[in-house]
This record gives C-alpha cells, sequence and structure tokens, in this order.
C-alpha cells in the first residue's frame, strides 16, 4: 500500500490557515487604520463655525441649578469660557456682569460662565470678586470646551435665539459696547 | 458635630505627599508637564487641591477619580483601560509579538540549507515531464547520445 497521501484536505489546511490568518492581519491594520485616521479628523476640526447649530449641552451651577438646551431655547445667549487663573479674563468680568444686568429684566438674553479647568474654591473666590451673578458652573469633564473645540480661556460664545453661532471672541472684551454690538441684532424690537 | 468634622481632618499633607499624586495627572493647560513640577497657577491650583483632598483623608484613587470627573480623562498620565483606550495597550504587544513572528520566520528560512535530496517535482515540473513532446525530445537526445 502506498503511504503517501493524496487527501487534498489534509494538505491544504496549512496554506488556508496561513492564508486566512494574513486576511485577518490585514483587515486589523486596515481597522487600526481607520480608527486611527478618524481620531486625527475629529482633532483637526476647527471650532464651531459662524451660523452653524451649537453642540448641545447641560450645565450644573456651582449652586446646584441645571441649565440645558430647553432654558436656552428662543434666548440669546451668551457663553464665556474663563478660569480664575486667567489675568485677561478678569479685564472683561466686570463688563460682562454689568451687561448681564443690563439684559436681565428682558428674559430673552442669557449669560452662561463655564469655568475651565479651575478649582471649584478658585472659582467661588473669582465668582465673589467680581460679584458675579449671571449663572456659573464648572466645565465637567472638560465636555463642553471639547464639544464647542475652545482653543483657551477667555474665550465667548454668541448664540442667536435659533440655536445659530454668530459671533465668538477668542479674547477678552474691551468694553461693554462691544459686548451689546454682539447682542443688540439679535434682539427683537 | 464639630468634633467630628475636626477629627476628620488629618495632618497638612506634605509637597512629597501631594507630589506623589501629583506627577500621575496632567493639567489641560500645559499639556505634556506632569502637575507636579508645572510652575503655572492652574497647577499650583490643582496641588493645593490635592492637598485638601489629603487632608479630608481622601485615598489616592478617590483623588483621581474626583479629577477624572471634574476634567477629564485625559488628566491622567495612563490612560484608563476603556473603550478606544484599549488600543493602547493591545496593539503595541500584539505589534512586537507580530514582528518577533515575522522576524523567526525570515531567520529560518535564511538559516535553512537547500535541501536538493529530498526536492519533489512540483506541479508545473510533473506536467513537463508528462508532456508528449517532452518525451519524444528526451528519447531522441538519449539516441544521439548512445550514438556517440
Amino acid at each position: 500500500m502506498d503511504e503517501i497521501t493524496t487527501n487534498p484536505i489534509e494538505t491544504q489546511t496549512p496554506r488556508g490557515s496561513i492564508r486566512w490568518g494574513r486576511i485577518l492581519a490585514w483587515i486589523a491594520l486596515f481597522a487600526l487604520l481607520v480608527v486611527v485616521a478618524l481620531a486625527l479628523l475629529q482633532r483637526q476640526q476647527g471650532p464651531v463655525a459662524l451660523g452653524q447649530k451649537v453642540p448641545p449641552f447641560t450645565l450644573t451651577t456651582f449652586d446646584g441649578q441645571q441649565i440645558g438646551p430647553e432654558e436656552m431655547a428662543g434666548k440669546v445667549v451668551l457663553l464665556n469660557f474663563w478660569a480664575s487663573w486667567c489675568k485677561p479674563c478678569e479685564q472683561e468680568a466686570a463688563d460682562l456682569e454689568s451687561v448681564w444686568r443690563y439684559y436681565q429684566p428682558r428674559g430673552d438674553v442669557l449669560f452662561l460662565g463655564i469655568a475651565w479647568t479651575d478649582t471649584e474654591t478658585a472659582s467661588l473666590g473669582y465668582i465673589e470678586k467680581f460679584d458675579i451673578t449671571y449663572p456659573n458652573g464648572p466645565d465637567l469633564g472638560t465636555s463642553i470646551s471639547q464639544a464647542y473645540r475652545t482653543t483657551g480661556v477667555p474665550e465667548t460664545y454668541i448664540i442667536d435665539k435659533n440655536g445659530l453661532l454668530t459671533s465668538v471672541k477668542p479674547s477678552p472684551y474691551t468694553s461693554q459696547a462691544e459686548i451689546k454690538a454682539a447682542i443688540d441684532p439679535l434682539l427683537g424690537p | 458635630m464639630l468634633v467630628e468634622a475636626v477629627s476628620a481632618q488629618q495632618p497638612t499633607p506634605s509637597d512629597d505627599q501631594v507630589n506623589q499624586i501629583a506627577k500621575q495627572l496632567y493639567c489641560p493647560v500645559c499639556e505634556n508637564i506632569p502637575l507636579d513640577v508645572c510652575p503655572t497657577t492652574a497647577c499650583a491650583q490643582w496641588r493645593e487641591l490635592i492637598r485638601e483632598k489629603l487632608a479630608d483623608g481622601w485615598t489616592e484613587q478617590q483623588i483621581k477619580d474626583y479629577f477624572v470627573l471634574q476634567y477629564g480623562d485625559r488628566v491622567l498620565g495612563t490612560p484608563p483601560a476603556k473603550g478606544i483606550n484599549w488600543l493602547v495597550y493591545l496593539v503595541p504587544p500584539i505589534a512586537i509579538l507580530a514582528g518577533v513572528y515575522i522576524l523567526f520566520r525570515a531567520i529560518r528560512s535564511w538559516k535553512r540549507p537547500v535541501q536538493t535530496d529530498n526536492m519533489t517535482p512540483n506541479d508545473s515540473e510533473v506536467a513537463q515531464i508528462a508532456d508528449p513532446a517532452q518525451d519524444e525530445y528526451i528519447n531522441r537526445l538519449e539516441e544521439e547520445i548512445r550514438k556517440r
């Protein structure tokens, strides 16, 4: 009896498994490249563009109040990112508070302060120092600043009543008039 | 009540105790500089916060969890093994193992001598031998040799 095996399955199995191993390796490599490419693409995206719908978020203020899309709907929203250790933020703090007090009685303007990478003690000290009365809260997990892709502090976003971004100020406001000039055109008569 | 609050306070933690935790954290303001050596005001505040939490009796893990909750995963020196972060832990060892395997196979193929004794004709050679035209050629060649 001839000992030579002629069964094609026995002779092809190792080659077949190697081929499948290679295919799987290429698929894994391709999947990894796709993941890396998507991550890089996300990082390279610039800030939210003017006229675009802004990303929704909910701010938990230092006194425990929740302010989300429902509270912002139909209002002109001024979103100010700040930090207690940020000296330029101090330049505009008093002006922002004055303008807030000017618009507050209307009811269709909302100012929100977001403390970025700040400690609660220092943030509360800053709020007290400048007698800030509009809602302020920490950027928990830096999720809001990441959604807006902020570049630093101070940075202020103004959103119209339809939730569209109308203005970005990546530096401190220099006067109350400058802040009002950005808000007034968005308000009705 | 006051006695309880006072007894919960630990002695003021030293800089070394604070830095033991701070060196595992990074603040987003000054990327790539560990918190223990970062000179900015923001990082000084964070170190002070660690000191306060240690004084309140918090453990290292509780403090790190608090920082993650407040400032996100990116404050950690080593990313937590969850979600897409798993790639950080899986890809390098897999790549190294794959590299070692490829290298092993390459070295083995370089070292293996060419074994002419055991060489078996491959399919194309068998096909050539089985070719009648080839047979005729070989027969003629052998006949020529015999004549000489």
